[in-house]
């Protein structure tokens, strides 16, 4: 299926507007899903759902948002920061997302700045390409 | 399990439910399903909602749409879930619902996983458009990073009695007799 960027953003974005009921001009690709967009948990599950349709994919769960595993597991988590285990963990499960900045400081109260609508674009981007 | 069931929690069970359509009259399990319900002005809210101008109150038709939906969701995994509400991702009304109207809510599984479930509704009276509500369910087991809740299922509890009235006339569900059988 040949897509291109733009209008996969276009189709993210249509998505996210009626996810979330935020304005079009709020998604910008820089913009964080839970901070800038107020997304809350049960809202990812309803964009997991929303993309699977809009683009005819299918997303294992902890594909696009692994955060959660993640953060519940002793060996990723230490001190409120994930250890070097953890961001190898989060490298592998995130290709998909740019944690440069994240490695610095990997306070897990910032990893959910990490999912932004640039990550879900990449994400399907991936996806499409893949098939 | 059932010996650990106190006579107190069944009690407060009991009195808990709180069911807003009166049967249903389709069920295609994991696809769709129908309810009815009858509204009468014997339902003692509509006499201060409002006074001299008896309507449903709209958040009990989204609790309505709700428990068609939530029916229909649970039987997929034969009542083993927890499902509950998570989301009322749309909820738009076109019309008043009276004493003596007969509405009918017609749900829709759009999307389920392991996780959770969406699902889209119409509630209808005769032709007319009524309402239209979409929702999300969350198997809570499954979500909310691993918190645990009580093992007795307290959204599909032992107590079937009020199911098998809902479901009777679609005898054919799977879930009206396993609800129970399974349980504790």
């Amino acid at each position: 299926m040949a897509m291109s960027r733009d209008e996969i953003m276009q189709q993210v974005q249509e998505v996210l507007v009626d996810a979330l009921g935020v304005d079009d001009d709020e998604i910008t690709t820089e913009a964080t899903l839970m901070g800038d967009l107020g997304a809350e948990s049960i809202d990812f599950l309803d964009i997991v759902f929303r993309l699977e349709k809009v683009f005819g994919i299918k997303i294992p769960r902890e594909e696009l948002f692994p955060a959660e595993n993640l953060m519940n597991d002793s060996e990723f988590v230490h001190n409120g920061k994930l250890t070097e285990k953890g961001l190898n963990e989060l490298r592998d499960k995130m290709p998909h997302t740019d944690i440069t900045a994240f490695e610095s400081d990997p306070d897990i109260n910032k990893l959910a700045d990490l999912f932004t609508v640039n990550a879900i674009v990449n994400y399907v981007e991936g996806k499409l390409n893949a098939a | 399990m059932a010996q650990s069931q106190s006579a107190a929690n069944f009690n407060i069970r009991w009195k808990m439910r709180w069911i807003w359509i009166d049967k249903f009259v389709e069920f295609e399990s994991g696809r769709r399903a129908v309810a009815i319900k009858n509204v009468t002005l014997a339902e003692e809210h509509l006499h201060d909602h409002f006074p001299g101008f008896p309507v449903m109150p709209e958040s009990l038709m989204i609790e309505a749409m709700a428990q068609t939906a939530g029916i229909l969701v649970g039987e997929v995994k034969k009542f083993q879930e927890k499902v509950i509400l998570a989301k009322i991702k749309k909820a738009v009304f076109f019309d008043y619902v009276k004493p003596g109207d007969t509405i009918k809510l017609d749900a829709k599984i759009e999307s389920i996983s392991p996780e959770a479930a969406s699902t889209s509704g119409k509630i209808t009276r005769a032709d007319k458009l009524i309402a239209e509500i979409d929702l999300m369910f969350s198997h809570i087991d499954r979500n909310l990073a691993g918190k645990e809740f009580p093992e007795e299922n307290f959204v599909f509890g032992s107590d079937t009695s009020v199911f098998e009235s809902l479901l009777r006339d679609v005898a054919s569900v799977a879930g009206a007799e396993v609800a129970g059988s399974e349980q504790d």
